[in-house]
């Protein structure tokens, strides 16, 4: 291999590194919810764009949540939400708010798209 | 999501409230709602300018809930509570459509463009190394170049630059018009740091584009590298022809799983024909109220779950139970909201409403079950969660192999496999394998009356191998019938039964009923001084004359001489049959044999479960004896009986043991524990009451055939999740690698990313469409 070819397979592997470290090395910082509303239920709000901001949500074990995305995209890929720990596939509509409801019960509870590819968790503590 | 039933009294009513801009706003309408008396609760969200009222609906009315929203001086109005559901999905349907025919048209007049760019290319590419390249796409598009040269000579002696300008314009165009949504949609992605389908198209398409614009503007610098200039302009149109076509049809084919629960949603009518003090009124369907008479005239909808106080009719239930028979329904009768009345006038006692009715019931299961997740979707999920960056490592990879290997290094070549690994990799088709299945199924079982709660039921009913059925009530009536009688010789036949029969009228006892059925409609006489005999019969004086009905040892402890019957009562004791004697004025009249009958089709459901490999086991708390007969008469030959309700459970986990998967049939109410216990229980819907707990199936259809049909929706279901996930999984396994290059070596044979393109746009088409081959499968 020619000296050009390293630097060819350095500068692809530094690449790859860095893609991976892109895409996967990302820790969201959770974010804190709390029952504010009168009658004790958790509103969580998040945006659709991209992907789920703010994408990992803490709130009381135990607590009845009100999540309500506000989608603003028509991206096929968010067209649906999925808790596969609370049976929820709902359809999120492009442009709006889309409310789904459930009791959080303690642990991690990982949320998707429809085809898993955007990600985010509710936490219940 | 919250499927709780309300009690009758306590409902729940969604209304909307516009003009709230605050949150003093929603104080106010929250206040003055929880000040009207009768209601228990009120939220009301901002976000949603919705305000949810828990009231009791003895003491207030949802037009008074309105009344006292307008009064704060925002606006509320009743609402259609399917008018919303109907309104928001006839709109995302329109939607959907102008969305399909948007991406239709921009992939037509992209792949025209693309066609004409390819011609267009010919001239550059005419002579070069296009003809003998390992490419087989671009080698075959060769064969036409001597066609193209004879019927547009023209374009042979075009500069060619000003072909290339030509071809940029477009290519730009498309790119920025017809594909610009990759593009945003992509960006977006990335300052999430996510990345999706979209990512990969725009990186690939992207790195095609770029490569070309630098030949066509820079050639220079290719010349200096020792490369040709070579452009993919027309690559990239069809690439994004290609791919808004795979997304055209993959978006129609997705609509249609879920086609079955949409349908059954727009079921409900949204008004009533009530009677109100007399007066006959069409109301909207919020506003029926427990109790309230709803008439349903011939060929109408019935609007609510109800009994029937008055009238008979012909109900077809088929859209809920799948029973393709009409049901007679007469007073006292129940019915559910949705199903047609086919003939005669009906008045019907609202009793169940709102999101307590069946219908709302059977779709809130059915959404929870499309929400499902199967135990099979794992792997998949976890591989979709790494895919694009792993991806993009082996483009990287290949593009660097090409430049490090191949002598001389071309980058062109390096360029077009790395772009070819990027669009022929499709993570659709891993994420759409199982949820389009569970969808297609559950709307498939739902049209035979079997609810299946989800996913994970499905999959662990597919790998059931012991079936056990309860007795009493599931492979039986659950009625006890006089299967045989014996009249003594010096008896009058009508005169002892007529007797008989208003003795026992007066019992509320199964045995006693059984027996005035048998007696048939005829005028009793009344009997008189009653006397319950301590669980072993009664005794009465019909007519002047002393009877006693009851087991044969009562009989004979009140000195009754029952000799003439021993042959008969023993010949029926050894078949199981329950006895029931009767004397007159001290001498023995009749005998009864009384058993609960089978379900005419149960011997014939046993046997095709049996030829289906399955375990056939009975369960039953009666004698050991009653409940051979009874495995006999049915053919099976495994009966655990002489069980206590709370032994059902642990001849469920003894049959469990060794692996062995259980599936158990019961009624919902009493078999509660052991159905919770089985792998799957299956309960048999008894009238309105659908959403049971314990069971994973809910069997709406009275018919034991509906066992079959779940194992088998269930099997193939199965089958159809291992055939998408295979395909999935090996589409990418085998294409990614061609796609990157690893057949030229030996073969010589590279993949266009044209190619790469159609690939990738019918491997998700094709999961969903195997996926949607569930509707019209056969159950028996």
């Amino acid at each position: 291999m020619s000296p050009a070819d390293w630097g060819i397979a350095a500068s692809a592997i530094v690449l790859i590194a860095f893609v991976n470290w892109f895409f996967l090395g990302k820790q969201d910082r959770p974010v804190a919810a709390t029952a504010a509303a009168p009658d004790g239920v958790v509103d969580v709000l998040i945006r659709v764009e991209g992907g789920y901001t703010p994408s990992i949500i803490e709130v009381p074990a135990g607590a009845r949540v009100r999540m309500t995305l506000d989608r603003r995209e028509d991206n096929p890929c968010s067209d649906e939400i999925v808790i596969p720990d609370f049976n929820i596939r709902n359809p999120v509509a492009a442009y709006a708010k889309t409310i789904v409801e459930f009791t959080a019960t303690p642990g991690r509870h990982e949320f998707s798209c429809g085809m898993g590819m955007l990600h985010g968790a509710i936490i219940g503590k | 999501m919250n499927s709780t039933p309300d009690t009758p009294a306590a409902t729940r009513i969604t209304l909307p409230v516009d003009g709230m801009t605050c949150a003093a706003c929603q104080a106010n309408v929250q206040r003055a709602l929880t000040a009207t008396a009768g209601v228990t609760r009120a939220n009301v969200n901002l976000m949603t300018h919705e305000a949810t009222v828990h009231y009791d609906s003895a003491a207030t009315t949802p037009e008074k809930l309105v009344a006292a929203i307008n009064d704060t001086g925002y606006v509320s109005r009743l609402p259609d509570p399917n008018a919303d559901a109907t309104v928001a999905d006839q709109a995302r349907e329109q939607e959907q459509r102008r969305d399909y025919n948007a991406v239709r048209t921009k992939a037509i007049v992209s792949l025209i463009l693309g066609a004409a760019a390819m011609i267009v290319s010919m001239p550059l590419m005419s002579g070069s190394h296009a003809a003998h390249s390992g490419d087989v796409f671009l080698r075959w598009t060769m064969r036409f170049d001597e066609p193209v040269r004879s019927a547009f000579p023209f374009l042979y002696a075009i500069d060619p630059f000003r072909v290339l300008l030509a071809l940029f314009v477009a290519t730009t165009l498309v790119m920025t018009w017809a594909g610009r949504h990759f593009y945003v949609r992509a960006w977006k992605g990335l300052r999430h740091r996510a990345a999706d389908m979209n990512t990969l198209i725009a990186i690939g398409t992207g790195a095609a584009y770029l490569y070309s614009l630098s030949a066509t503007f820079a050639p220079h610098w290719f010349a200096a590298a020792g490369t040709r200039p070579d452009v993919y302009y027309e690559a990239v149109i069809i690439i994004i022809g290609l791919v808004l076509v795979g997304n055209a049809m993959e978006a129609r084919a997705k609509t249609e799983t879920t086609q079955a629960l949409r349908q059954l949603a727009r079921l409900q009518p949204s008004s009533a024909r009530i009677r109100r003090n007399g007066q006959e009124q069409d109301v909207p369907i919020a506003s029926v109220q427990h109790g309230d008479i709803i008439i349903v005239r011939p060929g109408e909808r019935i609007p609510v779950d109800g009994v029937v106080t008055h009238g008979s009719g012909a109900v077809d239930e088929s859209m809920l139970t799948g029973e393709s028979m009409p049901v007679e329904k007469i007073a006292g009768a129940r019915v559910i909201g949705a199903t047609v009345n086919q003939s005669g006038a009906l008045e019907i006692e609202a009793t169940t409403l709102g999101q307590a009715s069946t219908l709302a019931r059977i779709v809130t299961l059915m959404k929870e079950a499309q929400g499902s997740q199967a135990p099979i979707q794992r792997l998949a999920d976890r591989i979709s969660a790494v895919f694009v960056p792993v991806v993009l490592s082996i483009a990287i990879t290949t593009f660097a192999a090409w430049m490090i290997f191949t002598e001389p290094a071309s980058l062109g070549a390096s360029l077009t496999a790395a772009v070819a690994v990027l669009i022929i990799a499709c993570p659709c088709a891993m994420g759409l394998a199982v949820p389009t299945a569970v969808m297609v199924a559950s709307g498939r079982g739902a049209a035979a009356g079997v609810l299946i709660k989800g996913g994970e039921p499905l999959e662990r009913l597919a790998g059931i191998d012991t079936v056990v059925f309860d007795k009493t009530g599931t492979l039986t009536e659950g009625l006890p019938k006089v299967v045989d009688s014996w009249i003594a010789a010096d008896q009058d036949r009508d005169a002892a039964l007529g007797w008989i029969a208003s003795v026992e009228s007066k019992s509320e006892h199964p045995l006693a009923r059984a027996i005035v059925a048998f007696a048939g409609s005829r005028d009793l006489a009344v009997a008189d001084s009653v006397g319950a005999l301590a669980g072993k019969g009664v005794a009465a004086t019909v007519d002047g004359h002393h009877v006693i009905v009851g087991t044969a040892a009562l009989l004979t402890e009140s000195g009754v001489d029952t000799a003439a019957m021993t042959t008969q009562v023993e010949a029926w004791s050894k078949d199981a049959r329950t006895v029931v004697a009767a004397a007159i004025d001290g001498k023995v009249a009749a005998a009864f044999a009384i058993a609960d009958t089978l379900r005419p089709n149960a011997k014939d459901v046993v046997a095709s479960l049996t030829r289906r490999g399955l375990r056939v086991v009975m369960l039953s708390g009666d004698r050991q004896a009653t409940a051979e007969a009874i495995g006999r008469q049915v053919g099976i030959g495994e009966v655990i009986a002489e069980v206590l309700p709370d032994g059902k459970v642990d001849a469920i986990r003894s049959l469990q043991r060794n692996d062995h998967h259980v599936a158990m049939i019961g009624d919902g109410l009493n078999d509660a524990p052991a159905l919770a216990q089985a792998d799957i229980g299956m309960a048999m819907a008894s009238g309105t009451d659908i959403a049971t707990e314990a069971a994973s199936v809910t069997l709406m259809r009275n018919d034991l055939a509906s066992v079959e049909h779940a194992i088998v929706l269930a099997r193939k279901t199965m089958n159809t999740m291992k055939q998408n996930l295979f395909w999935a999984f090996a589409y990418n396994v085998v294409g990614i690698p061609i796609a990157a290059g690893v057949l030229y070596p030996a073969f010589g044979i590279l993949l266009s990313p044209i190619l790469a393109s159609a690939a990738m746009a019918f491997s998700s088409v094709s999961v969903v469409s195997n996926s949607l081959r569930l509707r019209g499968v056969s159950l028996s």
